[in-house]
């Protein structure tokens, strides 16, 4: 997994509450577009009008945010279908980092298993580089000292930071748990026998 | 000293390692897999050299992109038979229990784990899938998952989680004639919110829970994760034992008796303590609908459309102040991991009930799974259901997530049993009003959206 470490680039503003991942990535796009391909489907009917030219009025289709690498959004950002092709989309346009007041349960887990760092602020702090993003500024996001700009601080659980931090991989962590996982399952095998019948 | 959740129960009894800081790794004891999510993983995991750690407690089937035409046998066009073909391919090399196209077992992952018996209360359950919060109304504890989560439970039978808080949510009463599980969970959605339930594991409980049939409770859990919730669950009581009871996956014989006195210990304790509660008076309540492009804008459906989100308002071709009955339909929709299930069939068919569908109306109904359709046939539902003009079509997910062409064509106005209304969800730019297989009926036969109460 790519590491994320530090990220100096554009914010792109997409204030819409509750985008879901439908919205991210159509369903059409998620049964044998190639992974590497599926960035150019992300927001797809938003982006593109129906002749396939690009909707100027969409924020990433704006000079100022082609190179974003940054989304500052509403709440509830990545809502709905558990599907991870939103965030592979989003990868694959070269999105990095998100920025909202709250994510998708399902969508934030997503996040972290491919290089992205979603960043949960309050909605006050969010409206804030929501405006800075209007403006084209510069957004600099720092992992390991947890703040974005330099002053405003973020929770993330210690193991997910490790993770990015390091680009670990988590199959090859648990498969090294692994004779755990089987005390584990031979101590349920007893108790539940027929859970395993 | 105070009790413990069911919630509580059931997770610890699965955490193999604290990894610190809330987060465990989790034994999964029952996973759930279909062809569209789970081929990648399969082959993900094919690449990496290392096989599915646990088939037996493994359990495939086809859904999301198999064809519901009439006698169809496989997916709706080339690219769907690819998948369907490598799926079956790598689940029968992995070992695992698959239920194909065409069999008894085969439909929609969160029909048939329950219809099965595979789903029991306290196993830990995942699928990568959102809705895989169905299966928690058999006290089990179940959420989706993504498709590297997917690729991580198919190599080491665990999955890294964090623990989420509790919230339970009390149904207080006897819900009114019309009133069904679906217009319960939805009005619950419009009174706390699509995200007022994100962080928590939810516990339904309350006097319609408790009377409410195990397909209901199945509906309510469905929905959770429209709540933001990836975690709900009903207590199991005497309902889930006999629903259980005799399933081909269920227990058997002397382990059925260990098993139901496990099941016995789950419920929540009167001690324990939620971190969040909520009461609605189900007594209270209209049948609902949605008039916007999320779960969380819905009305009675006596009720009018709000001015709030207009963009939403926009999409769905709707003004502020309107009546919503009385709204022209074009479709209707019964099925879905929501209502499809026989239960569902028989409250649509009754509804039905020898009347025909408006002639402007194209309505399907869309069995949830083999088995549903064989037993819906059995009681001659179908026969309702094609006589009122409606197509009687396979097994699988279908218009409610459109993935297989089945679709509802721009513009058009849908009402449909399934779970998201979102924008262009069963297809680009279709409308979908959310509601109940009773109101869906009695809105095909009126031809609009119609308060099932009078009809």
């Amino acid at each position: 997994m790519e590491r994320f470490s530090t990220l100096s680039a554009t914010a792109a503003p997409l204030p819409q509450q509750n985008v879901d991942t439908d919205f991210i990535i159509r369903i059409e796009r998620c049964t044998g577009t190639p992974r590497e391909e599926i960035g150019r489907y992300a927001f797809e009917t938003a982006r593109f009008d129906k002749d396939g030219s690009e909707n100027p009025e969409f924020a990433l289709n704006q000079p100022q945010y082609r190179g974003a690498k940054i989304l500052v959004c509403g709440e509830f950002f990545g809502t709905g279908s558990s599907r991870e092709m939103a965030v592979w989309a989003l990868a694959g346009m070269g999105i990095r980092c998100l920025i909202a007041p709250s994510f998708g349960q399902i969508f934030y887990g997503n996040c972290f298993q491919n290089g992205l760092l979603p960043i949960v602020l309050a909605s006050s702090q969010v409206g804030e580089l929501m405006r800075a993003a209007a403006e084209g500024k510069t957004f600099e996001i720092d992992l390991e000292k947890q703040t974005v700009n330099g002053t405003i601080g973020f929770e993330i659980a210690p193991r997910r930071k490790k993770m990015l931090l390091e680009g670990l991989d988590e199959i090859a962590l648990t498969l090294a748990m692994e004779p755990k996982i089987a005390a584990f399952q031979a101590a349920d095998r007893e108790r539940r026998p027929w859970i395993y019948a | 000293m105070s009790g413990r959740t069911l919630f509580d129960k059931v997770w610890d009894q699965h955490v193999v390692e604290d990894l610190g800081d809330g987060m465990n790794l989790m034994f999964v004891s029952r996973h759930v897999i279909s062809e569209l999510s789970g081929h990648r993983a399969q082959l993900e995991i094919g690449r990496r050299g290392l096989k599915t750690r646990n088939p037996e407690l493994t359990l495939g089937t086809m859904d999301h992109v198999v064809s519901t035409v009439p006698g169809a046998r496989g997916g709706p066009a080339p690219w769907a038979d690819k998948i369907i073909d490598g799926f079956r391919a790598e689940s029968r090399k992995s070992g695992l229990r698959l239920y194909d196209i065409g069999e008894d077992g085969q439909g929609i992952v969160h029909v048939i784990g329950p219809e099965l018996g595979f789903t029991q209360p306290g196993t830990l359950l995942v699928c990568a899938d959102s809705h895989s919060c169905t299966h928690g109304a058999l006290g089990a504890l179940a959420w989706g998952i993504g498709s590297s989560e997917l690729a991580h439970v198919l190599a080491t039978q665990t999955i890294v989680q964090q623990r989420p808080r509790t919230m339970r949510v009390r149904f207080d009463g006897a819900p009114a004639r019309g009133v069904t599980a679906k217009d319960l969970i939805l009005a619950l959605i419009g009174r706390i919110g699509t995200a007022g339930g994100a962080g928590y594991a939810v516990e339904y409980a309350g006097e319609a829970i408790c009377n409410m049939e195990v397909e209901g409770r199945l509906t309510v859990c469905n929905l959770s994760i429209e709540l933001g919730a990836k975690v709900g669950m009903v207590a199991p009581d005497e309902k889930t034992y006999s629903y259980l009871k005799g399933r081909r996956l269920a227990p058997s014989g002397a382990l059925w008796n260990q098993a139901l006195a496990h099941w016995r210990t789950l419920p929540t304790d009167p001690t324990a303590h939620f971190d969040v509660e909520h009461r609605v008076d189900a007594s209270a309540l209209a049948p609902q609908i949605t008039w916007g492009t999320s779960p969380e804008d819905v009305i009675a459906v006596d009720g009018t459309v709000p001015d709030t989100k207009p963009e939403a308002r926009a999409y769905m071709g709707l003004s502020a102040g309107q009546r919503i009955a009385g709204t022209r339909i074009d479709r209707v929709f019964i099925g879905s991991c929501t209502n499809s299930r026989l239960s569902d069939l028989r409250a649509a068919a009754a509804v039905l009930g020898g009347r025909k569908a408006a002639q402007h109306v194209r309505a399907w109904a869309v069995p949830g799974s083999w088995r549903v359709k064989q037993d819906a046939e059995a009681e001659g539902l179908h026969e309702v259901f094609l006589a009122a003009g409606f197509e009687w079509r396979e097994a699988g997910c279908s218009m409610c997530v459109a993935a297989n062409g089945d679709y509802v064509e721009p513009l058009a106005r849908c009402v449909s049993t399934s779970n998201r209304n979102f924008v262009g969800r069963q297809g680009p730019q279709a409308r979908t009003h959310l509601a109940s297989p009773a109101t869906a009926a009695a809105a095909a036969v009126a031809g609009e959206i119609v308060d099932i109460r009078g009809f």
